[in-house]
């Protein structure tokens, strides 16, 4: 276990650097000067209280901040651009209501630009990841008649056939039962595998269960990230000695923080 | 059962109505029967069917050309940012003028026909078009923008496929005030200047003290205007229900 600034795992020219991050949002200075290197291929997840500023942070690697809210880099380490390789998964499944399981999944042929070069995505494909998830018999159902762990099975099929090396999941569990949550917990790491993930989240239990990296953001203005990176790895069982171990831990860390309202 | 209810209501508002005429023997140049005025129906039934067709007609275009023009406006105003700050002003003056006094100047530019009633149905019925869905509209949860902003989605393809389906609901709303107050514009057009339909007639008839024959022409124009309103409810709720958006909160 590590519990020290950035440094054990040596560094991949895919890893995303953020560095000399700062932002001020209406009036109040979130980030100061805030570095963060995220690994390549693995589970990073960022835990903070609410409102302690890691939407803001995922939204800026996602490119989806203005440019006058924030100074800073965020690029990969040889040095690219990580525009065009970025999914998206929220708690909301962001599922059109009027249309099919299958349609929506496919939803990104409809909405992309006729001279962008991004390939459509085949609908076997989709239909095949939606078996394997489960949702075979589901294919031509509307959202409104399936349970709230389908939708999110369904939101997470949409978000794999997108095919990107980076996936930012804000929160996607958390509206979740706890059983659901569980299951979408397993289903989301075993196919996002090799993929570079940055997760959101304010639950310490979720953060032992699913990363590779721990980061803890403190408030109220976020100037470095406490690094955790347990020995085992995940996906862990809760009754991990380790997990227990970390869980006071990080309990003790975020209690100390804290977090402001944005 | 809710059909059996309305009948139920109408039917007593008529007796009502009889026994009222009856009991204080008003005469019947101030408010006539029912009976009378179901004779007078059945006896005046082609002229007011001419006239009920031509008041009609007026507030189908003007709901139609109303809905196209506020459609219109409403995604402008979403998509094109520098224009709204210039068209906001011309919506707020549609708004707070009140379009009655407009009338008569509408009759003087337009003439006595068809096309100063359908722009008084246009002017009136544009601003709660407009308004509705240009509210949905501005409404696309801020994670779906964010989703089709990483998806690198063309902002047109998001607009009609996102934007405008899930903005339905709050245009639902707007056309069910619009068709409801459409109406009032055709009928506030043919007060201050026409020659057909059923206001034309309810005026006419006033000035011959033929009460009967106005309060005819009122029921038609009652009953005109609740089967339009309960059509359009009709098949706005089907389209959202079809589109299972019925119970989308807006």
């Amino acid at each position: 276990m590590q519990v020290h600034g950035q440094g054990g795992l040596p560094s991949k020219s895919e890893d995303i650097i953020i560095k000399n991050f700062s932002l001020t949002y209406e009036n109040r200075q979130v980030f100061s000067d805030f570095s963060l290197n995220l690994h390549s291929g693995k589970w990073n997840v960022l835990l903070g209280r609410s409102g302690v500023g890691k939407s803001s942070l995922l939204k800026a690697i996602a490119g989806l901040l203005p440019t006058r809210l924030f100074e800073g880099y965020i690029k990969r380490k040889d040095g690219t651009d990580i525009d065009g390789q970025i999914s998206w998964m929220t708690q909301d499944d962001l599922l059109l209501p009027w249309l099919s399981i299958l349609d929506n999944v496919l939803i990104r042929n409809r909405l992309r630009s006729s001279r962008n070069s991004t390939p459509l995505i085949k609908k076997e494909d989709a239909t095949d990841l939606l078996e394997q998830l489960g949702l075979g018999n589901s294919l031509g159902q509307k959202p409104d008649t399936l349970s709230g762990g389908m939708k999110q099975r369904t939101a997470l099929a949409r978000t794999l056939l997108e095919n990107r090396p980076i996936v930012l999941l804000d929160e996607p569990f958390s509206a979740l039962d706890a059983i659901t949550r569980a299951e979408m917990q397993e289903l989301t790491f075993k196919y996002l595998e090799n993929k570079t993930v940055v997760m959101i989240t304010h639950d310490p239990l979720e953060a032992l269960r699913l990363a590779h990296f721990i980061f803890i953001l403190t408030g109220p203005i976020v100037c470095k990230a406490k690094y955790f990176s347990p020995e085992s790895s995940p996906i862990r069982n809760l009754n991990n000695p380790e997990v227990m171990n970390l869980y006071d831990e990080l309990i003790s860390e975020l209690s100390m923080s804290k977090g402001g309202k944005i | 059962m809710n059909s059996i209810r309305v009948i139920i209501v109408l039917v007593g508002l008529l007796i009502l109505w009889h026994f009222t005429v009856e009991i204080t023997s008003v005469p019947s140049y101030i408010l006539p029967g029912p009976l009378a005025v179901i004779q007078t129906l059945g006896n005046q039934f082609p002229t007011l069917i001419k006239h009920a067709g031509y008041t009609l007609t007026e507030i189908l275009l003007g709901f139609a050309i109303g809905t196209l023009l506020g459609c219109g406006s409403a995604l402008t105003l979403a998509t094109a940012k520098p224009l709204r700050a210039w068209l906001t002003p011309v919506l707020v003056i549609t708004q707070s003028l009140p379009v009655f006094a407009l009338a008569p100047i509408l009759v003087l530019w337009l003439g006595y026909g068809l096309p100063s009633k359908v722009a008084m149905a246009v002017l009136i019925i544009y601003f709660p078009i407009t308004a509705a869905f240009y509210d949905g509209l501005r409404r696309t949860p801020k994670d779906w923008q964010a989703l089709a902003q990483v998806m690198n989605a063309s902002p047109l393809a998001f607009l009609i496929h996102v934007r405008i389906p899930l903005a339905l609901p709050s245009l639902a709303s707007g056309l069910r005030v619009a068709i409801a107050t459409a109406p009032i514009g055709a009928i506030v057009g043919e007060w201050v200047g026409s020659s057909q339909g059923l206001g034309y007639l309810m005026l006419h008839a006033n000035g011959r003290m033929q009460i009967d024959l106005m309060f005819a022409a009122l029921s038609l124009l009652a009953l005109m205007a609740v089967t339009l309103y309960l059509t359009t409810d009709h098949l706005l709720n089907r389209l959202l229900k079809r589109m299972s958006l019925d119970d989308l909160k807006t």
